[in-house]
């Protein structure tokens, strides 16, 4: 926590509101906010998806999208109304003042320049230095954000790096003209949770060495308990509640600033009792490579995806397994269900081997494993009907349609929505409405296992709790057994009674809930829970 | 539905083209009466100037036979030919593109090269040969239409059906136990319908063309009258008879664009976040 | 990239089999015995001659020895003979083939350069009248018969304002040397070049705006404009580069129709080519100079396929270094 400075402000944004086009479901983006920020500052504006808070963002860079503008206030910079200014001096501004970062780093730089260059051209748009000293700069600035290897980043396309490293080079951009103020839309947002620690060390470090004011937006109050100064708390287009970090984080005032913080899960695993029922089901040795590319003269690449891995899960047990980015998680779970093959193993079902049964045989066993996906727009097909899209699997194994219509409305129920919900298209749903009527679907077969593959992790964390509660009482209600598999591990925390921690395809600790959290063997995982944003914190947050 | 079309209505370019499409459609079914005497038929003198006499307002060609009537009646080739043949390289092009994209690997592999093949191939000219070889017919000429267009449809397909192949509710279907043949017919053809819709009323314009092109060349049907022909039989005499070649290619023209705009606009009316903005 | 090109170059070669094969079978379809397909149908039906080429071509062999010479003899580049003119295939096709590649490389050419031309200004002025205009007349060309529009060429641009010649490749009995003949040529080439060009362009221009459109709603477009960059460098450097690219692919796919075009060009314009070479075997039925022309054609646009694989392959960095 960092002392408030109480400098003039350098950018002051006054009863601003950004009009929405119509026909959209409400008239302002933004309504008539407001904030300062000093500099050396930095302000962190937090909300859900739709609360308007990228929208801010974007009328403070002057890059609102199409259709929408700013209808009404003024946006100060050192006191200058940049609403007022010409779009000649904006692009003087951009870059050179006021900079920006984006959630994105995949997309976000050209995909045909080299990284270098990308950098160059910040200095050539305000028309300083010559190439040589740009190509200097950039290289510095490259050294600056911490990339291994400098020069050659600087030669890479961006595809040649990783998300994170990405990441480095657009602040390497941001920076390159030491603006007064930067702007961070989500910037850890698609990071792994190690990644992010190391990005969130570097923003706040160059923010304190160049006494910048930051406006850093998120979701996420763990971020926001570790870097901010100042918290802005956004619902529907509105700044419900403001203060720093110690008035909103540790004694919230407005009832849904309290909602929000209460949903965060807690990364205290409770004290569960184990689970000493028999497996009913046992993995041994689970392998799978996935080969890239090779054709008449290149050999393949190899990805070992998954190497080695054994477990077993027990009747009525929660195994969370829990891993960055690439480390396998996900496909342990697609391997299980068979919609990936793996190259050697056992997955044993109640005694029988699902890993080598093909066909028919692969057909009837696989209904008693279901499973939970990530999407909620892209897992249900928009051309059926929900009733259909839950009663489909009961049909495809004889079940006469007019009795699988009639169940699974009574699923829905059980899931929390209406009867009547099975003759409407999915797109008349919201997210976590959807991911109810996936999880519908996954026990319309009357599976003994479900795989729910991070089935939370698209969802805004007030909803998150719900699907999360729902999963567990229907776990408990229906004698379920749940491999949870997410990157999140406040979430794997919460629910899980045994959690296993994979990495690059290997399995490197497995054990209790309170053992891994509280007493991480393995020094992956101590980096794991380390990373964690807002993990000092937590225990003053409500 | 009633939202369809309101959004097919806003894109004024495709119900023009809607409007000429359905006069070219009527002038097409109404021929036999307009004209009831064969467009092949001598009916005035040859070489009569267009709007000379009321009773043939597009003039006479070289051999004294009837413009407009020629018009009338080509209108009927040239929509069922364009018509049938898009339908017979739909049967082709979409289930070897589904196949290949749902299943992949080898048999993806193998079905490409072969789509590839018929890609690379001049696709004209390949036309031009098989019609040549296989004597022009109606027949030959929808084959022949049919065997050059597929691979575009193919090629989409595979797409559109890989990309839907990996969406989670595909992967969902294949858990609850559902075929191969299911999934395909079921939950992947469907979403894929306003991609081959678009592409069929773009097809039929471009097969409209290939046929044209094709009697032109002299490889018409001998037994019916095509917009084509007629051209072709005007080229020699441009000089002195301009409106022979002039009014078969508007109409050729005209229906094309009328069908590229329907296509454009349904596009933009199935797709609604692409729409194009502005206009 | 050596690796590439050989790998490209043998499935090239590998295509170009298919073809020929494709070829040898047509020649069986077509109805009547091959041999009479050879003699040319209307042509010479004495029993005599027609024993004489099924013994000197093993037409009573069976089939697959029958293709297995084929193949050979077209690895000599031996096309076989036309009997309609007396003289080999092959001699006619390569006589003919240099004004093909003339008439269309520069009809590319023309489309290439002016029909992206035309793609960015309208989606650089997307909405307004410009774009309309251009959109417009691309639409308009994009739905004109090659031919037609041909013919409408010359009645306007010969027959009507005289300008420039209807048809041929050059003036017949000036016998113009050097310069004046390059002349010569060039004005001839001018109507055929551009209405075959023509169509192609318009199919070009819309591909680009719809592209350039595309790209400049992408992320790293917004990065740009975040930088300070000014627009059209934006425009230039950012979205033009990456829009192109579909280009690239595009231009690869339509060389297989600017050779079925040059038919029709050719044919109208009385063009010396290949085309024009098809057409008068359409009209002979000269089946054994058809079929030669289509597989020459066809390994033209093979060797046109390879030139734009290996320039994408320049152009796009994420295809030169993976793959």
């Amino acid at each position: 926590m960092k002392h408030e400075t109480i400098a003039k402000p350098v950018v002051e944004i006054e009863r601003l509101s950004v009009a929405l086009p119509d026909g959209a479901d409400r008239p302002y983006a933004v309504d008539r906010v407001s904030f300062r920020i000093a500099p050396g500052q930095l302000l962190c504006v937090v909300g859900e998806s739709g609360s308007g808070k990228s929208m801010s963002a974007n009328a403070l860079m002057g890059l609102l999208p199409e259709g929408v503008r700013v209808s009404n206030g003024r946006i100060l910079l050192d006191g200058t109304d940049l609403l007022t200014q010409s779009e000649d001096a904006l692009h003087d501004i951009r870059g050179r003042r006021v900079a920006m970062i984006f959630q994105e780093p995949m997309t976000a730089l050209n995909p045909l320049m080299k990284v270098s260059a990308q950098i160059e051209e910040v200095f050539e748009a305000h028309g300083l230095l010559t190439p040589a000293e740009r190509r200097a700069k950039a290289l510095s600035l490259l050294e600056e954000v911490g990339l291994p290897d400098p020069p050659r980043a600087a030669a890479s396309f961006p595809f040649q790096l990783s998300g994170g490293q990405r990441q480095r080079v657009m602040i390497a951009m941001a920076l390159a003209l030491e603006p007064q103020v930067l702007i961070a839309d989500e910037p850890t947002t698609a990071l792994d949770v190690t990644t992010q620690a190391q990005i969130l060390r570097l923003i706040a470090r160059l923010q304190r060495d160049r006494n910048m004011a930051v406006m850093f937006i998120t979701h996420d109050f763990g971020v926001v308990a570790e870097i901010a100064d100042y918290v802005a708390v956004m619902q529907l287009g509105r700044v419900v509640e403001e203060g720093t970090v110690e008035q909103v984080l540790f004694n919230p005032q407005h009832d849904y600033t309290r909602k929000l913080i209460a949903a965060i899960p807690k990364m205290q695993a409770g004290m569960r009792a184990p689970v000493t029922s028999a497996p009913i089901l046992t993995v041994e040795g689970l392998t799978k490579t996935y080969r890239q590319g090779g054709g008449l003269f290149s050999r393949p690449r190899e990805v070992h995806a998954v190497q080695d891995v054994s477990f077993s899960l027990a009747k009525g047990e929660t195994l969370g397994i829990v891993g960055e980015s690439g480390s396998g998680k996900s496909s342990v779970g697609r391997c299980l269900v068979r919609l990936q093959d793996p190259d050697g193993g056992r997955v044993l079902l109640d005694g029988q081997d699902m890993a080598t049964l093909r066909g028919e045989e692969l057909r009837r066993v696989r209904r008693r494993m279901q499973m939970i996906f990530q999407d909620p727009y892209g897992s249900l097909n928009p051309r059926e009907r929900v009733g259909r899209i839950i009663a489909s699997g009961p049909i495809a194994y004889g079940e006469d349609p007019a009795k699988a219509m009639a169940e699974a409305a009574d699923l829905l129920e059980m899931v929390g929505l209406k009867r009547d919900a099975a003759h409407r298209f999915p797109h008349e749903f919201s997210g976590g409405q959807r991911q109810r009527i996936g999880i519908a679907r996954a026990l319309a077969l009357k599976p003994g296992i479900i795989i729910a593959d991070e089935a939370v992790s698209a969802l805004d964390v007030s909803i998150q709790a719900q699907v999360l509660d729902l999963l567990q009482s229907l776990k408990r209600d229906l004698g379920l057994s749940l491999i949870f598999i997410t990157h999140d591990l406040r979430v794997a925390a919460q629910i899980c009674d045994r959690v296993m921690v994979m990495q690059k395809g290997r399995v490197v600790e497995l054990g209790s809930g309170a053992e891994i959290f509280d007493a991480p063997r393995h020094p992956y995982t101590r980096s794991l829970i380390d990373a964690i944003p807002g993990r000092a914190h937590e225990a003053r947050m409500i | 539905m009633m939202e369809f079309w309101n959004r097919f209505r806003q894109n004024r370019g495709a119900v023009v083209g809607l409007l000429i499409l359905l006069l070219i459609v009527v002038l097409a079914a109404a021929a036999p009466l307009l004209y009831p005497k064969s467009p092949w038929s001598m009916v005035q003198r040859p070489f009569l100037a267009p709007f000379a006499m009321d009773a043939f307002p597009l003039g006479t060609d070289p051999m004294g036979r009837d413009v407009a009537s020629a018009v009338a009646h080509g209108a009927r080739v040239s929509l069922l030919v364009g018509l049938v043949s898009t339908v017979v390289s739909m049967l082709i092009g979409v289930p070897i593109g589904a196949i290949a994209g749902y299943f992949g690997g080898r048999i993806d592999d193998a079905l490409m090269r072969f789509t590839e093949l018929f890609q690379t191939v001049p696709s004209f000219a390949l036309a031009v040969v098989l019609v040549a070889i296989f004597q022009p017919s109606l027949y030959s000429i929808v084959i022949a239409i049919a065997l050059v267009s597929w691979p575009p449809v193919a090629r989409l397909l595979r797409s559109e059906v890989m990309a839907l192949r990996s969406r989670e509710f595909v992967e969902a279907a294949i858990l609850s136990g559902q075929r191969a043949r299911t999934i395909i017919l079921r939950q992947i053809l469907p979403n894929t319908l306003s991609a081959i819709i678009v592409m069929a009323s773009m097809m039929v314009a471009a097969a409209i063309l290939i046929e044209s092109s094709l009697s032109f060349l002299g490889l018409g049907d001998p037994n019916v009258m095509s917009w084509g022909y007629v051209i072709g039989a005007g080229r020699t005499v441009i000089r002195q008879a301009w409106w022979v070649s002039f009014f078969p290619g508007l109409a050729i023209l005209l229906t094309v664009l009328a069908l590229n705009l329907i296509g454009e606009g349904l596009n933009d009316a199935m797709n609604p976040r692409l729409k194009r903005r502005g206009k | 990239m050596a690796k590439f090109i050989l790998a490209r170059l043998m499935k090239a070669a590998l295509i170009l089999v298919c073809i020929a094969i494709l070829n040898f079978l047509l020649i069986q379809a077509a109805p009547g015995d091959p041999a009479q397909v050879m003699a040319g149908e209307a042509g010479e039906t004495d029993a005599v001659f027609l024993q004489q080429l099924r013994e000197r071509f093993g037409l009573d062999q069976p089939l697959y020895v029958q293709l297995g010479r084929y193949l050979g003899t077209i690895l000599q580049f031996d096309l076989g003979y036309s009997y309609r003119q007396q003289v080999p295939v092959a001699d006619l096709i390569f006589e003919r083939l240099p004004a093909t590649l003339l008439l269309s490389l520069s009809a590319f050419v023309i489309s290439l350069g002016l029909g992206t031309l035309a793609g960015v200004l309208a989606s650089a002025r997307q909405g307004r009248w410009q774009d309309s205009v251009i959109s417009t007349i691309a639409l308009i060309f994009y739905a004109t018969p090659l031919f037609w529009l041909a013919l409408m060429a010359v009645l306007l641009f010969s027959v009507q304002l005289g300008w420039l010649p209807a048809f041929g490749y050059e003036t017949v009995g000036a016998d113009h040397t050097g310069l004046r003949r390059m002349e010569d040529i060039a004005a001839h080439l001018v109507l055929p070049a551009m209405t075959l060009g023509l169509f192609f362009m318009a199919v070009y221009a819309r591909m680009t705006r719809a592209s350039m459109l595309e790209v400049s709603r992408l992320d790293f477009v917004k990065t740009a404009q975040a930088k300070g960059l000014r627009p059209a460098l934006i425009q230039r450097r950012h979205v033009l580069r990456n829009a192109l690219l579909p280009v690239v692919t595009l231009a690869g796919l339509q060389a297989g129709q600017l050779v079925g075009g040059a038919v029709l060009i050719e044919t109208v314009f009385a063009w010396p080519g290949i085309g024009r070479l098809m057409f008068d075997a359409l009209t002979q039925r000269d089946y054994n100079l058809l079929l030669g022309v289509f597989l020459v054609s066809a390994a033209m646009v093979l060797l046109f396929n390879l030139i734009t694989d290996i320039l994408y392959r320049l152009v796009d960095p994420r295809i030169r270094v993976t793959a």
